[in-house]
Protein backbone atom coordinates (compact mmCIF):
# COMPACT_ATOMS: atom_id res chain seq x y z
CA UNK A 1 0.00 0.00 0.00
CA UNK A 2 2.31 2.06 0.56
CA UNK A 3 4.69 1.92 -2.54
CA UNK A 4 0.65 2.64 -4.36
CA UNK A 5 0.57 5.55 -2.39
CA UNK A 6 4.91 6.86 -3.37
CA UNK A 7 4.44 6.01 -6.92
CA UNK A 8 1.12 8.36 -6.73
CA UNK A 9 3.21 10.51 -4.92
CA UNK A 10 5.80 10.81 -7.56
CA UNK A 11 3.76 10.50 -10.72
CA UNK A 12 1.86 13.85 -9.32
CA UNK A 13 5.20 15.92 -8.53
CA UNK A 14 6.50 14.96 -12.02
CA UNK A 15 3.07 16.08 -13.65
CA UNK A 16 3.64 19.20 -11.43
CA UNK A 17 7.38 19.70 -12.33
CA UNK A 18 6.00 19.24 -16.29
CA UNK A 19 3.18 21.51 -16.06
CA UNK A 20 2.69 22.17 -20.00
CA UNK A 21 1.78 18.41 -20.40
CA UNK A 22 -1.25 18.11 -18.18
CA UNK A 23 -2.70 21.52 -19.26
CA UNK A 24 -2.12 20.95 -22.91
CA UNK A 25 -5.05 18.10 -22.53
CA UNK A 26 -6.99 20.07 -20.47
CA UNK A 27 -7.28 23.28 -23.14
CA UNK A 28 -7.64 20.70 -25.76
CA UNK A 29 -10.63 19.42 -24.06
CA UNK A 30 -11.98 23.05 -23.18
CA UNK A 31 -11.43 24.40 -26.22
CA UNK A 32 -12.66 21.61 -28.84
CA UNK A 33 -15.81 21.47 -26.73
CA UNK A 34 -15.87 25.52 -27.07
CA UNK A 35 -15.89 25.51 -30.79
CA UNK A 36 -19.09 23.60 -31.54
CA UNK A 37 -21.50 25.77 -29.78
CA UNK A 38 -19.46 29.04 -31.66
CA UNK A 39 -19.45 26.97 -35.16
CA UNK A 40 -23.79 25.77 -34.73
CA UNK A 41 -24.86 28.93 -33.57
CA UNK A 42 -27.60 29.54 -31.03
CA UNK A 43 -30.11 26.67 -31.76
CA UNK A 44 -30.50 25.92 -27.89
CA UNK A 45 -32.43 22.21 -29.17
CA UNK A 46 -30.12 21.58 -31.87
CA UNK A 47 -27.26 22.44 -28.80
CA UNK A 48 -28.85 20.25 -26.11
CA UNK A 49 -29.28 17.02 -28.44
CA UNK A 50 -25.26 16.74 -29.40
CA UNK A 51 -23.81 18.26 -26.02
CA UNK A 52 -23.45 14.89 -24.45
CA UNK A 53 -21.54 13.29 -27.52
CA UNK A 54 -18.93 15.86 -28.27
CA UNK A 55 -18.14 16.64 -24.39
CA UNK A 56 -17.88 12.68 -24.02
CA UNK A 57 -15.52 12.80 -27.51
CA UNK A 58 -13.50 15.89 -26.56
CA UNK A 59 -13.37 14.31 -23.12
CA UNK A 60 -12.09 10.61 -24.97
CA UNK A 61 -9.52 12.43 -27.40
CA UNK A 62 -8.10 14.46 -24.47
CA UNK A 63 -7.08 11.01 -22.46
CA UNK A 64 -5.49 10.12 -25.56
CA UNK A 65 -3.52 13.48 -25.52
CA UNK A 66 -0.68 12.24 -22.67
CA UNK A 67 -1.51 8.17 -23.23
CA UNK A 68 1.71 7.40 -24.97
CA UNK A 69 4.01 9.60 -22.36
CA UNK A 70 2.44 7.06 -19.62
CA UNK A 71 4.92 4.49 -19.41
CA UNK A 72 7.72 5.90 -22.42
CA UNK A 73 9.20 8.13 -20.05
CA UNK A 74 9.77 5.35 -17.40
CA UNK A 75 11.08 2.82 -19.60
CA UNK A 76 13.41 5.19 -21.47
CA UNK A 77 15.17 6.43 -17.85
CA UNK A 78 15.59 2.79 -16.16
CA UNK A 79 12.89 3.37 -13.87
CA UNK A 80 10.62 0.51 -14.65
CA UNK A 81 13.01 -1.78 -14.52
CA UNK A 82 13.00 -0.73 -11.26
CA UNK A 83 9.53 -1.00 -10.89
CA UNK A 84 9.54 -4.34 -12.06
CA UNK A 85 12.05 -5.63 -9.67
CA UNK A 86 10.40 -3.77 -6.32
CA UNK A 87 9.52 -6.11 -4.02
CA UNK A 88 5.96 -4.61 -4.29
CA UNK A 89 4.14 -6.54 -7.09
CA UNK A 90 4.04 -4.65 -10.06
CA UNK A 91 0.25 -4.94 -10.53
CA UNK A 92 0.10 -2.33 -7.73
CA UNK A 93 2.43 -0.18 -8.87
CA UNK A 94 1.04 -0.06 -12.44
CA UNK A 95 -2.72 0.64 -10.13
CA UNK A 96 -0.71 3.43 -8.65
CA UNK A 97 0.31 5.13 -11.85
CA UNK A 98 -3.00 4.68 -13.78
CA UNK A 99 -4.66 6.18 -10.31
CA UNK A 100 -1.80 9.07 -11.00
CA UNK A 101 -3.23 9.58 -14.53
CA UNK A 102 -6.54 9.39 -13.76
CA UNK A 103 -5.95 12.67 -11.32
CA UNK A 104 -3.84 14.68 -13.78
CA UNK A 105 -6.06 13.86 -16.72
CA UNK A 106 -9.47 12.32 -15.94
CA UNK A 107 -10.69 14.42 -12.79
CA UNK A 108 -9.86 17.88 -14.13
CA UNK A 109 -12.54 16.45 -17.00
CA UNK A 110 -14.85 15.94 -14.56
CA UNK A 111 -14.38 19.28 -13.34
CA UNK A 112 -14.83 21.50 -15.76
CA UNK A 113 -17.44 19.57 -17.97
CA UNK A 114 -20.59 20.93 -16.01
CA UNK A 115 -18.96 24.08 -16.48
CA UNK A 116 -18.55 23.78 -20.79
CA UNK A 117 -22.32 21.54 -20.26
CA UNK A 118 -23.49 25.18 -19.85
CA UNK A 119 -22.52 26.65 -23.53
CA UNK A 120 -24.55 23.79 -24.69
CA UNK A 121 -28.44 25.17 -22.77
CA UNK A 122 -28.03 21.61 -20.19
CA UNK A 123 -30.20 21.97 -17.37
CA UNK A 124 -28.64 20.91 -13.85
CA UNK A 125 -30.24 17.16 -13.33
CA UNK A 126 -28.24 16.50 -17.05
CA UNK A 127 -24.91 18.51 -15.85
CA UNK A 128 -25.14 16.49 -12.60
CA UNK A 129 -25.58 13.28 -14.70
CA UNK A 130 -22.96 14.05 -16.99
CA UNK A 131 -20.63 14.93 -14.29
CA UNK A 132 -21.65 11.29 -12.52
CA UNK A 133 -21.25 9.74 -16.19
CA UNK A 134 -17.47 11.34 -16.41
CA UNK A 135 -16.45 10.25 -12.89
CA UNK A 136 -17.37 6.42 -13.64
CA UNK A 137 -16.13 6.61 -16.97
CA UNK A 138 -12.95 8.57 -17.23
CA UNK A 139 -11.12 5.71 -14.75
CA UNK A 140 -12.22 3.31 -17.30
CA UNK A 141 -10.38 5.28 -20.04
CA UNK A 142 -7.31 5.43 -18.15
CA UNK A 143 -7.46 1.68 -17.09
CA UNK A 144 -7.90 0.61 -21.15
CA UNK A 145 -5.12 3.37 -22.33
CA UNK A 146 -2.70 2.01 -19.83
CA UNK A 147 -3.11 -1.56 -21.66
CA UNK A 148 -2.71 0.24 -25.45
CA UNK A 149 0.31 2.25 -23.47
CA UNK A 150 2.31 -0.84 -21.75
CA UNK A 151 1.60 -2.71 -25.95
CA UNK A 152 3.05 -0.13 -27.82
CA UNK A 153 5.75 0.30 -25.14
CA UNK A 154 9.30 0.99 -27.49
CA UNK A 155 7.16 0.60 -30.62
CA UNK A 156 7.89 2.94 -33.73
CA UNK A 157 5.30 5.04 -34.56
CA UNK A 158 3.94 3.54 -31.61
CA UNK A 159 1.27 6.85 -31.26
CA UNK A 160 -0.99 6.17 -34.08
CA UNK A 161 -1.21 2.55 -33.20
CA UNK A 162 -1.73 3.22 -29.63
CA UNK A 163 -5.47 5.14 -31.39
CA UNK A 164 -5.89 2.16 -33.64
CA UNK A 165 -5.61 -0.08 -30.76
CA UNK A 166 -7.35 1.82 -27.94
CA UNK A 167 -10.23 3.90 -29.61
CA UNK A 168 -12.36 0.85 -30.58
CA UNK A 169 -12.40 -0.37 -27.43
CA UNK A 170 -13.49 3.10 -25.73
CA UNK A 171 -16.63 3.12 -27.56
CA UNK A 172 -18.46 1.26 -24.87
CA UNK A 173 -17.76 3.81 -22.80
CA UNK A 174 -18.41 6.56 -25.14
CA UNK A 175 -21.69 5.08 -26.16
CA UNK A 176 -22.88 4.49 -22.67
CA UNK A 177 -21.33 7.59 -21.25
CA UNK A 178 -23.00 9.73 -23.35
CA UNK A 179 -26.00 7.60 -23.40
CA UNK A 180 -26.74 8.73 -19.88
CA UNK A 181 -27.07 11.91 -20.96
CA UNK A 182 -29.11 11.73 -23.94
CA UNK A 183 -31.44 9.61 -21.51
CA UNK A 184 -31.90 12.01 -18.52
CA UNK A 185 -32.51 14.38 -21.23
CA UNK A 186 -35.23 12.29 -22.67
CA UNK A 187 -36.82 11.40 -19.91
CA UNK A 188 -35.87 8.03 -19.61
CA UNK A 189 -33.68 7.88 -16.38
CA UNK A 190 -29.90 7.64 -16.50
CA UNK A 191 -29.81 4.84 -14.39
CA UNK A 192 -29.21 1.65 -16.85
CA UNK A 193 -26.56 3.29 -18.80
CA UNK A 194 -24.69 4.51 -15.54
CA UNK A 195 -24.98 0.72 -13.55
CA UNK A 196 -23.41 -1.05 -17.45
CA UNK A 197 -20.82 2.09 -17.24
CA UNK A 198 -19.94 1.04 -13.58
CA UNK A 199 -19.91 -2.89 -14.49
CA UNK A 200 -17.54 -1.94 -17.29
CA UNK A 201 -15.24 0.04 -14.63
CA UNK A 202 -15.19 -2.62 -12.27
CA UNK A 203 -14.51 -5.15 -15.56
CA UNK A 204 -11.35 -3.23 -16.31
CA UNK A 205 -10.26 -2.58 -12.22
CA UNK A 206 -9.96 -6.12 -12.59
CA UNK A 207 -8.37 -6.95 -15.67
CA UNK A 208 -6.90 -3.65 -16.66
CA UNK A 209 -3.87 -4.06 -14.09
CA UNK A 210 -3.36 -7.51 -14.87
CA UNK A 211 -3.13 -6.76 -18.98
CA UNK A 212 -0.92 -3.72 -18.63
CA UNK A 213 1.46 -5.46 -16.31
CA UNK A 214 1.95 -8.96 -18.64
CA UNK A 215 2.45 -5.99 -21.24
CA UNK A 216 5.07 -4.24 -19.63
CA UNK A 217 7.07 -7.46 -18.66
CA UNK A 218 6.88 -8.55 -22.36
CA UNK A 219 8.28 -5.16 -23.35
CA UNK A 220 11.43 -5.64 -20.69
CA UNK A 221 12.42 -8.41 -21.41
CA UNK B 1 24.41 -17.34 -2.43
CA UNK B 2 23.79 -17.01 -5.93
CA UNK B 3 24.22 -20.25 -8.33
CA UNK B 4 23.17 -20.34 -11.94
CA UNK B 5 23.72 -23.48 -14.17
CA UNK B 6 23.62 -23.89 -17.75
CA UNK B 7 23.22 -20.24 -18.55
CA UNK B 8 22.49 -19.80 -22.51
CA UNK B 9 21.29 -16.28 -23.74
CA UNK B 10 20.16 -16.04 -27.55
CA UNK B 11 19.85 -12.53 -29.05
CA UNK B 12 17.61 -12.61 -32.61
CA UNK B 13 18.93 -15.67 -34.00
CA UNK B 14 22.86 -15.08 -32.38
CA UNK B 15 23.45 -16.94 -29.50
CA UNK B 16 25.89 -15.11 -26.84
CA UNK B 17 26.60 -17.39 -24.71
CA UNK B 18 25.72 -20.85 -23.26
CA UNK B 19 26.43 -23.23 -20.52
CA UNK B 20 27.41 -20.71 -18.77
CA UNK B 21 27.79 -21.65 -14.89
CA UNK B 22 28.74 -19.58 -11.98
CA UNK B 23 28.68 -19.29 -8.66
CA UNK B 24 29.08 -16.54 -6.20
CA UNK B 25 28.80 -16.94 -2.43
CA UNK B 26 28.90 -14.63 0.99
CA UNK B 27 31.78 -11.96 0.79
CA UNK B 28 32.51 -12.69 -2.58
CA UNK B 29 32.18 -10.40 -5.57
CA UNK B 30 32.42 -11.26 -9.65
CA UNK B 31 33.48 -9.25 -12.35
CA UNK B 32 32.62 -10.12 -15.55
CA UNK B 33 34.30 -8.83 -18.20
CA UNK B 34 33.91 -9.48 -22.34
CA UNK B 35 34.35 -7.25 -25.12
CA UNK B 36 31.37 -4.98 -26.45
CA UNK B 37 28.27 -6.68 -27.36
CA UNK B 38 29.70 -10.21 -26.02
CA UNK B 39 26.68 -10.34 -23.60
CA UNK B 40 27.36 -8.92 -20.12
CA UNK B 41 24.57 -6.81 -19.67
CA UNK B 42 22.30 -9.31 -20.99
CA UNK B 43 24.04 -11.71 -18.56
CA UNK B 44 23.25 -9.34 -15.66
CA UNK B 45 19.85 -8.37 -16.69
CA UNK B 46 19.14 -12.35 -16.77
CA UNK B 47 20.61 -12.78 -13.10
CA UNK B 48 18.47 -10.01 -12.14
CA UNK B 49 15.43 -12.00 -13.02
CA UNK B 50 14.84 -8.64 -15.58
CA UNK B 51 14.89 -11.49 -18.76
CA UNK B 52 14.41 -14.99 -18.73
CA UNK B 53 17.46 -17.33 -19.81
CA UNK B 54 16.93 -19.38 -22.80
CA UNK B 55 18.06 -22.36 -20.64
CA UNK B 56 19.24 -22.93 -17.91
CA UNK B 57 18.59 -22.37 -14.10
CA UNK B 58 19.44 -19.35 -11.44
CA UNK B 59 18.97 -20.36 -7.51
CA UNK B 60 18.79 -17.49 -5.18
CA UNK B 61 19.62 -19.17 -1.22
CA UNK B 62 18.69 -23.03 -3.35
CA UNK B 63 15.60 -21.55 -4.36
CA UNK B 64 14.92 -21.06 -8.09
CA UNK B 65 14.76 -17.11 -8.35
CA UNK B 66 11.34 -17.34 -10.63
CA UNK B 67 9.65 -18.66 -7.60
CA UNK B 68 11.10 -16.63 -5.39
CA UNK B 69 9.88 -13.18 -7.13
CA UNK B 70 9.11 -10.58 -4.72
CA UNK B 71 11.44 -12.34 -1.66
CA UNK B 72 14.29 -12.18 -4.33
CA UNK B 73 13.59 -8.92 -5.37
CA UNK B 74 14.02 -7.82 -1.43
CA UNK B 75 17.69 -8.97 -1.31
CA UNK B 76 18.66 -7.85 -4.34
CA UNK B 77 19.38 -4.05 -5.91
CA UNK B 78 20.37 -3.62 -9.62
CA UNK B 79 21.92 -0.96 -11.36
CA UNK B 80 21.66 -0.39 -14.86
CA UNK B 81 22.71 1.43 -17.43
CA UNK B 82 20.19 4.65 -17.32
CA UNK B 83 19.81 6.00 -14.27
CA UNK B 84 16.34 5.45 -13.29
CA UNK B 85 16.86 8.88 -12.04
CA UNK B 86 13.91 11.56 -12.74
CA UNK B 87 15.66 14.53 -14.25
CA UNK B 88 12.41 16.90 -13.21
CA UNK B 89 12.94 15.65 -9.42
CA UNK B 90 15.84 17.19 -6.91
CA UNK B 91 18.28 14.45 -5.75
CA UNK B 92 17.01 13.99 -1.80
CA UNK B 93 13.67 13.43 -3.86
CA UNK B 94 14.85 10.80 -6.56
CA UNK B 95 16.39 9.26 -3.11
CA UNK B 96 13.37 9.32 -0.92
CA UNK B 97 11.12 8.01 -3.40
CA UNK B 98 13.15 5.03 -4.79
CA UNK B 99 13.43 3.96 -0.55
CA UNK B 100 10.11 3.98 -0.63
CA UNK B 101 9.46 1.67 -3.44
CA UNK B 102 11.89 -0.59 -2.41
CA UNK B 103 9.83 -0.91 0.89
CA UNK B 104 11.98 0.60 3.21
CA UNK B 105 11.57 4.37 3.63
CA UNK B 106 14.42 7.28 4.73
CA UNK B 107 14.08 9.56 7.02
CA UNK B 108 15.48 13.24 6.03
CA UNK B 109 18.75 12.95 7.72
CA UNK B 110 20.04 9.65 6.68
CA UNK B 111 18.78 10.60 2.95
CA UNK B 112 21.12 13.80 3.37
CA UNK B 113 24.10 12.15 4.99
CA UNK B 114 24.00 9.61 1.58
CA UNK B 115 24.33 12.55 -1.05
CA UNK B 116 26.53 14.08 1.39
CA UNK B 117 28.84 10.81 1.23
CA UNK B 118 28.33 11.11 -2.86
CA UNK B 119 29.49 14.87 -2.69
CA UNK B 120 26.82 16.20 -3.64
CA UNK B 121 25.86 18.77 -0.68
CA UNK B 122 24.33 21.77 -1.76
CA UNK B 123 22.77 20.11 -4.46
CA UNK B 124 20.26 18.39 -2.41
CA UNK B 125 17.45 20.79 -3.65
CA UNK B 126 18.74 21.04 -7.21
CA UNK B 127 16.79 19.49 -10.13
CA UNK B 128 18.81 16.29 -11.38
CA UNK B 129 18.04 17.80 -14.94
CA UNK B 130 21.01 20.71 -14.50
CA UNK B 131 23.44 18.31 -12.54
CA UNK B 132 26.49 16.65 -14.79
CA UNK B 133 26.37 13.51 -15.93
CA UNK B 134 28.41 12.28 -13.51
CA UNK B 135 26.66 13.79 -10.75
CA UNK B 136 23.99 11.90 -11.86
CA UNK B 137 25.26 8.89 -12.03
CA UNK B 138 26.35 10.13 -7.73
CA UNK B 139 22.78 10.24 -7.11
CA UNK B 140 21.88 7.15 -8.39
CA UNK B 141 24.93 5.19 -6.53
CA UNK B 142 24.03 6.90 -3.33
CA UNK B 143 20.87 4.38 -3.20
CA UNK B 144 23.81 1.82 -2.71
CA UNK B 145 24.89 3.52 0.48
CA UNK B 146 21.24 3.37 1.69
CA UNK B 147 19.57 0.24 0.50
CA UNK B 148 19.87 -2.91 2.59
CA UNK B 149 20.26 -5.25 -0.06
CA UNK B 150 22.39 -8.47 0.39
CA UNK B 151 23.36 -9.27 -3.65
CA UNK B 152 24.52 -5.55 -5.58
CA UNK B 153 24.29 -6.86 -9.70
CA UNK B 154 26.22 -3.40 -11.11
CA UNK B 155 26.34 -2.38 -14.41
CA UNK B 156 29.11 -0.58 -15.11
CA UNK B 157 28.96 1.11 -12.51
CA UNK B 158 32.22 3.18 -12.94
CA UNK B 159 30.58 5.24 -16.27
CA UNK B 160 31.05 8.69 -16.20
CA UNK B 161 32.38 9.16 -12.04
CA UNK B 162 35.49 10.95 -11.39
CA UNK B 163 39.05 9.95 -9.58
CA UNK B 164 37.61 10.15 -6.61
CA UNK B 165 34.02 8.96 -7.00
CA UNK B 166 35.01 5.82 -8.62
CA UNK B 167 37.46 5.37 -5.18
CA UNK B 168 34.24 6.28 -3.09
CA UNK B 169 32.35 3.64 -5.18
CA UNK B 170 35.26 1.06 -4.56
CA UNK B 171 35.08 1.52 -0.76
CA UNK B 172 31.54 0.77 -0.77
CA UNK B 173 31.70 -2.26 -2.80
CA UNK B 174 34.53 -3.51 -0.50
CA UNK B 175 32.50 -2.47 2.68
CA UNK B 176 29.58 -4.39 1.31
CA UNK B 177 31.47 -7.79 0.54
CA UNK B 178 33.52 -7.24 3.98
CA UNK B 179 30.06 -7.17 5.66
CA UNK B 180 28.96 -10.66 3.62
CA UNK B 181 27.57 -9.26 0.74
CA UNK B 182 28.03 -9.99 -2.93
CA UNK B 183 28.29 -8.13 -5.80
CA UNK B 184 28.51 -8.99 -8.92
CA UNK B 185 29.59 -6.30 -11.67
CA UNK B 186 30.56 -5.34 -15.05
CA UNK B 187 33.37 -3.22 -15.60
CA UNK B 188 36.47 -2.35 -18.08
CA UNK B 189 38.34 -1.12 -15.50
CA UNK B 190 40.42 -3.55 -13.46
CA UNK B 191 39.21 -4.01 -9.39
CA UNK B 192 42.00 -3.97 -7.10
CA UNK B 193 39.73 -5.32 -4.29
CA UNK B 194 40.32 -8.88 -2.32
CA UNK B 195 38.06 -12.02 -2.97
CA UNK B 196 36.86 -11.05 -6.51
CA UNK B 197 36.99 -13.73 -9.49
CA UNK B 198 36.89 -12.90 -12.73
CA UNK B 199 34.25 -14.24 -15.25
CA UNK B 200 35.08 -14.23 -19.27
CA UNK B 201 32.11 -14.08 -21.80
Amino acid sequence: MNAILAIIRRDLLLAMRRKSEVLTALFFFIIVVSLFPLGIGPETALLRKIAPGILWVAALLATMLGLSRLFAPDHADGTLEQMVLAPSPLGLLVTGKIIAHWITTGLPLVLLAPVLGIQFDLDSGALGVLMIALLIGTPLLSLIGAIGAALTLGVRGGGVLLSLLVLPLYVPALIFGAGAVEAHISGLGAGGHLSLLAALLALAVFFAPWATTAALRIALE
Amino acid sequence: MLTATGLSCVRGERCLFSGLDLAVGPGEWLHVQGENGAGKTSLLRILASLSPPAEGEIHWKNAPIRTLAEDYHRDMLFLGHHGAVKEELTPFENLTLAAKLDGAPLDETAALKALARFGLRGREDLAVRFLSAGQKRRVLLARLAVRQATLWILDEPFTALDVKAVDMLSGLIEEHVKAGGICILTSHQSMPLPNGRVLKI
